[in-house]
This record gives C-alpha cells, sequence and structure tokens, in this order.
C-alpha cells in the first residue's frame, strides 16, 4: 500500500500540486535534501505527461500518483489510463511521449518529442515505464532513510 | 508561486524578465509572450531566468520554440541563469549547446555584440 495516494483531475494546474506533495513526501520519508529537486522535477515531468495525454484521449480520467516509503528507498508511481480504444477509439493512447507526434499537426509543436522522458530518465537512478491494462506506468525511486510509514 | 513576466529594451536587445515556475501550466504564458515579441519585430532576445524557481521540459520546449522564431529572423534568444537546480536540466537534455547561457544580463548583451 502507498503511504501517500493521490488522484487528480487531468488539468495542468493540478501538476504543481503534485509535485509539492512528492516533495513533502520525499522529505519525509527521508530522501537526501540534495535530491529533493531531482524528485520535484521527475514528479512533474511524469504527471505533465499524464494530464498532457488525458486532455487528448480520457480528459474525464483522472491521472493517478503513488508515493511509497519502502525500506531504504521511495518509490513514486504515476500512472495515466490511456490506451487506445478504451477512452479514445483510434487515439494513439499511452501518449506515446509524443515522439510519433507530427511536428506541423501537433498542439504544442515547440515541444522535442520525448523531452520529458529522457529529462526523467536523467533525473532518477531507477526508471521503469510499463505498460499497464489501462494505459501506462512511470515507476521511478530514489535512496531514501525510511523514515516513516 | 505562479508566473510573473515583464519585458524592457536595454542596448537594442529585449531582455524577458521571467519569475517563478515555469511548467506545464504557466508555460502557455511565456510562449504567447516570446511569440508576441517576435510579431513585434524583437529578434533579439535575452532571457532573465535568474528568479525562475522551477522549470520542466515543457519551459525548455517553450524556449526552443522562441529560439526557432528568432533564429527564422536571423535573430537570437540568449539565457541568463545561475542556478545550479534550473542549469542541470540544461545539461540532462543537451540543451546547453543550443543556448548561450550567461552569468548576467549584461554579459549576455556583451557576448550578443561581440558575434555582431
Amino acid at each position: 500500500m502507498a503511504t501517500v495516494e493521490l488522484t487528480f483531475t487531468a488539468l495542468p494546474a493540478h501538476v504543481r500540486t503534485a509535485r509539492l506533495v512528492a516533495t513533502a513526501v520525499a522529505r519525509r520519508s527521508g530522501v537526501d535534501e540534495s535530491l529533493l529537486d531531482e524528485v520535484r522535477l521527475a514528479v512533474g515531468e511524469a504527471c505533465s505527461r499524464a494530464v498532457e495525454g488525458h486532455q487528448l484521449y480520457c480528459p474525464g480520467e483522472p491521472v493517478r500518483l503513488a508515493l511509497t516509503d519502502l525500506a531504504g528507498r521511495f518509490e513514486v508511481e504515476v500512472t495515466d489510463t490511456c490506451v487506445p480504444g478504451v477512452h479514445s477509439p483510434g487515439g494513439p493512447g499511452a501518449i506515446a511521449d509524443r515522439a510519433g507526434a507530427d511536428p506541423q499537426t501537433s498542439a504544442d509543436a515547440d515541444f522535442p518529442a520525448g523531452l520529458g522522458i529522457a529529462v526523467i530518465e536523467g533525473l532518477a537512478d531507477d526508471v521503469q515505464i510499463s505498460a499497464t491494462a489501462a494505459g501506462t506506468s512511470i515507476r521511478m525511486s530514489w535512496p531514501s532513510a525510511g523514515a516513516t510509514r | 508561486m505562479d508566473l510573473k513576466l515583464d519585458h524592457h529594451s536595454k542596448d537594442g536587445i529585449e531582455i524577458v524578465d521571467v519569475e517563478g515556475e515555469i511548467d506545464v501550466y504557466t508555460a502557455p504564458r511565456l510562449r504567447e509572450l516570446l511569440i508576441e515579441l517576435v510579431n513585434s519585430r524583437f529578434y533579439q532576445l535575452v532571457v532573465n531566468m535568474e528568479k525562475v524557481e522551477f522549470l520542466d521540459s515543457t519551459g525548455l520546449g517553450v524556449l526552443v520554440g522562441g529560439l526557432k522564431r528568432v533564429r527564422a529572423h536571423d535573430g537570437s534568444l540568449d539565457l541568463v541563469c545561475t542556478q545550479e537546480r534550473i542549469l542541470k536540466i540544461f545539461r540532462i537534455t543537451g540543451l546547453t549547446k543550443v543556448f548561450g547561457i550567461h552569468d548576467t544580463v549584461d554579459e549576455a548583451i556583451a557576448a550578443r555584440r561581440a558575434e555582431k
């Protein structure tokens, strides 16, 4: 069971709240102060990615953020529910990190494809991206003192 | 903290002062300002990020978009930033090679002048 679990409407304004909660729980879980900026940025990237996918394909579905204080690790899981055909028939689903987005037709043509995932992988030393029954899960973790439950 | 944007001219270069958090929620406002400046024929830009508290890849995308727009007019977009937490995301993404990143606005202006 996650130490703290948060679900939020897929709106950009709530990504900041998700970042703040994740940083607070990481601090309380004993993650070193020097790593908190990395946690904050990586969680923001994962949540932004999920929100943008939900807005395109399943705006009514919430984004889920689970923060777990494991023995010696602080784990974060961001789960989206963007699967092709589930919420949007024919939709590309799983956001595909916009890697396949046509730069001419993408709503955000300024965004270099795949940058969000590149940032996450550059920040967390342990990142797992996997397909779930309903969408995509990004799981990442950092060392912690395992201070609380 | 929300995003505060301001801009002024100095030595013929438009300085954009950014304060607060640039993320998926606030980045569209910065994008709009950069587009507005380019549409107003300001093609030499310096974005002062000394008071930026948070920057994510959406913000990076907006800066890259701004750079693309000014370069289409033979312009430039330089950054002022000394904060390690912000510089780190430029390094991770390799964008330190794309942007001129300076310690002060005056240094950014001087570097731009030297290239002319």
